[in-house]
């Protein structure tokens, strides 16, 4: 395509393709979505209790933060509870990749809804709703129902690359595996299983960090022991501002990079 | 053995979503139900949850107040907050919109290898804890902060700009948030765009500007509108940006459902409000899909492709 562009005569084909002060906004945007998180870090930094009045450079807010024990049990149970709503939302997902494909038209429409709708609606109506039911079903609030919660919404996360993995198997490998008399467990544990592992780690890792960072359905589920770092992190916010919330919070966004990182190398590594 | 629909033989069949779909119905579907009815129920006398009487008071409740002495009068007040979210989604959607045109733009222009890394960067800050995100903006908005501190170096200002705790601040806030919203949709229809268009339109004459909102904007609209709708959607309920950054005075829904469900003990009127923000978001959904429908039978490309 190029070679044809540059016998244009406006110029070459990478000009033709640029428009004027595109680069620049481009450069701006990247810039407003990465400041603001370098800024949070770099005050992680700072001596002085006043956040943003740069005393000196310490890391006495880390050793606080890694040190207090309100700290080490909100890390605890957003652990406890990441933990599980991964493993459940990944065995739902799994099962639900698998019966999108063979499911009438109908039933896959209804299903696609109900995956999509924690995305769409907004969390609020979610998290509240959440709330008045299990209120009605006297489940208990805590860490088991905010689990219960973040499985739901992290069905859709894990879902999409076990899904995008499925689609791309040779369904003749299938057909051999059948043909050679395998039943349909046999199947699914020795062929499809292991195809779908790289979509299946690339899953649960972002629904790891979706439980791991959510606020507003924990917040509203925790009760009175359920506090998770988020909802830590929040009561922090709102009484004290120091340093420390940023250390606390540069630990959080250093784990939510690092492991969409390396769920992205999983899905991009050649198959 | 259950009928193959679709596939081979010994892939699976469809009752493997089966335990999938339930949890759904029980987790996603339930709490949506259970909000429809506390909307329609009585607000409980003493502590949490509602008295099972029905009851339209929480529909009333958002046009009208009662006195104490039970006289009711019209009370513009949730409809104001209605008014105002609306207004700061629309504003937030606009700005997304004028800011992510160019940047899709741009990365789907660069070579192919460099835009997934380039579309993985816009997205890594979405990864990242909400909550962290707007923390962000206190200490970038607040009196002390780099603005006002950067400004007051420079000698362009003797006296901090308030900025934190403000409208404009709230925007920002939601702004940062759903950004990468409307980049990702966007990008979708600006990478499938055949730049062998815009090289007719110059060869027939067309300036750069022509091209843009004449060639390249109608092929990117499918990406516009799904950008559109999944930033206004969050904006309009969001809890977090008005909450953090708008300091009590630019209150949206979220923070009005939320305090019906905490300090205000009042659920039937929380749901009621929630039911106002579901039906909202259908209706906005459904426009969209009339769109979407009428775009794909002159582009041949649905705006559904672009959002799943």
């Amino acid at each position: 395509m190029n070679m044809t562009l540059r016998r244009r005569p406006r110029g070459t084909g990478e000009a033709l393709k640029d428009f004027p002060t595109f680069g620049l906004v481009s450069a701006a945007v990247f810039a407003f979505l990465y400041i603001p998180l370098l800024f949070v870090v770099a005050y992680s930094f700072n001596s002085n209790r006043v956040v943003t009045v740069w005393k000196g450079f310490s890391l006495e807010w880390y050793a606080d933060v890694l040190t207090n024990n309100d700290i080490q049990r909100a890390l605890m149970n957003s652990l406890k509870v990441a933990s599980v709503a991964t493993a459940l939302s990944v065995i739902l997902a799994l099962g639900l990749a698998i019966g999108l494909l063979r499911m009438a038209r109908s039933g896959s429409t209804f299903a696609w809804a109900l995956i999509g709708a924690p995305l769409i609606i907004p969390e609020i109506v979610f998290a509240i709703g959440t709330l008045a039911f299990f209120v009605q079903i006297q489940m208990p609030l805590g860490i088991g129902a905010i689990t219960l919660a973040h499985t739901a919404f992290c069905i859709p996360f894990a879902l999409l690359p076990i899904r995008a993995r499925l689609r791309s198997v040779d369904l003749s490998v299938y057909e051999a595996a059948a043909d050679l008399g395998a039943n349909e467990w046999r199947i699914f544990r020795r062929i499809t299983l292991p195809l779908l592992a790289p979509g299946i780690v690339a899953g649960a890792l972002l629904a790891f960090i979706i439980s791991l960072d959510d606020f507003i359905v924990s917040y509203f589920l925790a009760g009175p022991g359920g506090t998770t770092l988020p909802v830590y992190i929040f009561g922090m916010i709102r009484n004290a501002i120091t340093p420390g919330v940023n250390a606390l919070s540069s630990l959080l966004l250093l784990a939510s990079i690092l492991i969409v990182f390396i769920s992205y190398v999983i899905t991009r590594r050649k198959r | 053995m259950i009928t193959k629909k679709r596939g081979a033989a010994g892939q699976g069949s469809w009752w493997a979503g089966a335990p999938g779909l339930f949890y759904l119905i029980a987790l996603v579907l339930a709490p949506l139900v259970v909000i429809v009815i506390y909307s329609f129920l009585s607000r409980a006398k003493l502590g949490v949850g509602v008295k099972w009487e029905f009851s339209i008071a929480p529909y009333v409740e958002l046009f009208y107040s009662e006195s104490l002495s039970g006289e009711r009068s019209f009370d513009p007040t949730y409809l104001q907050i209605f008014g105002n979210s609306f207004l700061y989604a629309l504003i937030t959607a606009g700005v997304c919109l004028l800011l992510s045109i160019p940047i899709a733009m741009w990365i789907a222009t660069r070579p192919a290898d460099r835009r997934t890394t380039l579309i993985f960067l816009v997205t890594i800050p979405f990864w990242t804890s909400l909550l962290i995100r707007t923390y962000a903006f206190i200490i970038i908005l607040n009196d002390n902060g780099p603005i006002n501190g950067f400004l007051g170096a420079i000698g362009a200002i003797s006296m901090p700009i308030p900025m934190l705790y403000t409208p404009f601040a709230t925007v920002v806030g939601l702004v940062y948030a759903f950004l990468p919203f409307m980049i990702l949709p966007i990008y979708a229809s600006a990478e499938r765009f055949d730049f062998r268009l815009a090289e007719a339109a110059y060869d027939l004459g067309a300036a750069k500007w022509t091209v843009l909102r004449r060639i390249v904007l109608p092929a990117i609209r499918p990406g516009i509108i799904a950008g559109l709708v999944l930033v206004f959607i969050p904006a309009l309920g969001s809890f977090l940006a008005p909450e953090l950054l708008g300091g009590g005075k630019t209150s949206m829904i979220a923070n009005v459902i939320a305090a019906q469900f905490g300090a205000s003990r009042n659920w039937p009127f929380g749901a009621a409000l929630s039911v106002m923000v579901l039906v909202i978001t259908l209706l906005v959904l459904l426009v969209f899909a009339v769109l979407a429908r009428r775009m794909s039978r002159t582009s041949g490309r649905s705006s559904w492709e672009v959002l799943l």
